[in-house]
């Protein structure tokens, strides 16, 4: 059961991430054609291959999203899937083609995700940010709509947005296991030496000490500003192809040899236990089906909207034991030269957070390593990645294992 | 408290389902939903229960005392209807009867809250518009 491990990534764009949006103003449709075209040329495919398309939806056209974009690029798909799991949504496109490809029902899906609010804006309008299209409207990722719990029941209380939630877990995490704010600082300070050798990170030639990010402003105790993501303007898609087409690729395939997923819960409030994730078994799911082990692994990529993100994702995976997490960091190097290479190509920490394009990072991280493609941060004889998504609160996690032949 | 800083709030909005609980904190009580099939207390209200479906559901009232599960100290504004109200206290409360339960602290100074600490119930209401929110304070121990 599960994948064979005959689809592979064949192509990829991610887009150097900007502070302030330099590329011209596009509508997310436009977007997505943008980053289709620039992942297929990677790819050395035409736009008449391409018979699967898979997106997280499509700011301009909430409701009909595939039919919309299969109108605009002019390409009539036989797989066509909107994936709605936030930050877990590329991951979770990921593993949707190539099981569709497996199936037979695609040969070649394009999975796309827009990554920048810098779209036209009709006369008289304020800001970008500041208009309804910015997903979610102003209480983020909580539904303020009549009959929504959140709503009803975390709304009035201000329990809303990403920050605070992650420092109640945090906090809860703390009271069950301790809290060495050092070494959770250093998965920060080590995605931060690998975005100094990503020139398409934000913070590229920036780096940080471990005194650095305990000593930037608490935004919510105990999460420090250097240890949560910040938003950028981005994007990224992949092309995801069948074997004969992979075969025959330019690029190094990355076989979708695993895959796992698990949808907990919307607000932390009601998780059964908000210190076991939901990635421990979509873990377990996606490296038994890729018959690998983790010690196999020669690099991770690990999803990372704040350092306790990545903290319990590596405990969950089962990198090391649920409470170790903390002297797994301050024993390991996660920097591209480290004997545990992760987020090598700065993270979404150091990278920045291209919108929901961000699960796409982690993605893109993987497949250029074993595509070889990494430049300065390439490691050596990368053969095996294994790639995590996170969407909501810790909500929905999706995990990959990818593999070069 | 200052209740007026907090009208311009969003206000929850009970919906057929929920109304019990929203009238039972309009009288100071607190009700919530019990399942004997499933032998467990569900919040928030639902058609039916979480897990099983079972229909069973039951309004009956609880104490609304304790412990605390988890919190942060928001020094930032979650949103900028809380501008005029930092540092936000976010908890997370976990009745003596099972289920968790969002609110925001009052009554406590940040560096007096601890995770695992005695809670009770505060009723804050608001005539205005008819609602009465569920906050929570240190429990008074001796009292419990």
């Amino acid at each position: 059961m599960g994948l064979k491990g005959e689809a592979a990534i064949v192509g990829l764009v991610e887009l150097a991430a900007q502070r302030k949006a330099t590329r011209p103003p596009a509508f997310s449709i436009e977007q997505f054609a943008l980053l289709t075209k620039n992942a297929l040329d990677d790819a050395g495919l035409d736009a008449r291959d391409v018979d699967g398309l898979l997106c997280n939806g499509v700011n301009e056209s909430a409701r009909f999203a595939t039919a919309t974009l299969a109108e605009y690029l002019g390409i009539e798909v036989n797989f066509a899937e909107i994936v709605d799991l936030g930050g877990a949504s590329s991951a979770g496109m990921v593993w949707r083609a190539a099981a569709a490809i497996e199936l037979g029902l695609c040969d070649v899906a394009i999975a796309a995700v827009p990554g920048s609010l810098n779209s036209p804006r009709p006369p008289g309008s304020g800001p970008a940010s500041a208009r309804p299209q910015a997903r979610g409207g102003s209480f983020g990722a909580s539904s303020p709509l009549f009959g929504s719990p959140q709503a009803e029941f975390e709304i009035p209380y201000g329990n809303l947005g990403q920050n605070a939630p992650y420092a109640q877990i945090a906090r809860r995490y703390a009271a069950e296991f301790g809290y060495d704010a050092r070494a959770i600082a250093k998965i920060a300070s080590d995605q931060r030496t690998n975005a100094c050798a990503n020139p398409d990170a934000v913070f590229y030639g920036q780096p940080i000490t471990v005194d650095d990010v305990i000593n930037s402003p608490m935004i919510a105790d105990p999460l420090h500003l250097l240890e949560i993501v910040m938003r950028v303007h981005g994007g990224a898609a992949v092309v995801v192809a069948n074997a004969d087409i992979a075969r025959k690729s330019r690029n190094r395939p990355v076989w979708i040899k695993g895959c796992g997923e698990r949808v907990a819960y919307k607000t932390p409030t009601y998780a059964e236990d908000l210190l076991r994730s939901p990635i421990s078994g979509a873990a377990e799911t996606a490296f038994r089906m890729a018959g690998i082990g983790r010690g196999d692994v020669d690099m991770a990529s690990i999803y990372d909207c704040y350092t306790i993100t990545v903290l319990m994702s590596l405990e969950d995976a089962g990198f090391c034991a649920k409470g170790d997490g903390m002297s797994f960091a301050a024993s390991h190097d996660f920097t591209y030269r480290g004997d545990f290479p992760m987020n090598t190509a700065g993270g979404q920490l150091s990278f920045g957070q291209a919108g929901t394009a961000g699960g796409m990072h982690h993605v893109c991280d993987g497949a250029r390593q074993i595509m070889g493609r990494a430049g300065e941060a390439q490691i050596a004889d990368c053969n095996i990645a294994f790639v995590s998504g996170n969407g909501g609160i810790m909500s929905e996690q999706v995990a990959l294992v990818l593999q070069g032949d | 408290m200052s209740e007026g800083t907090f009208i311009a709030k969003p206000m929850p909005v009970p919906t057929p389902v929920s109304a019990p609980f929203w009238d039972g904190l309009r009288n100071h009580r607190i009700y919530v939903q019990y399942s004997p099939s499933a032998g467990k207390w569900v919040f928030y209200p639902r058609v039916l229960v979480p897990g099983t479906l079972a229909d069973d559901l039951q309004w009956r009232e609880i104490s609304g005392r304790g412990t605390l599960y988890t919190f942060t100290v928001a020094d930032r504004p979650t949103a900028p209807e809380w501008a005029d109200s930092l540092p936000q206290l976010l908890a997370i409360v976990e009745w003596d009867e099972g289920p968790r339960f969002s609110t925001e602290l009052v009554d406590v100074e940040p560096d007096q809250i601890r995770i695992g600490m005695r809670v009770a119930p505060v009723f804050c209401d608001y005539p205005e518009v008819g609602l009465t929110l569920l906050r929570y304070r240190p429990a008074d121990e001796s009292g419990a």
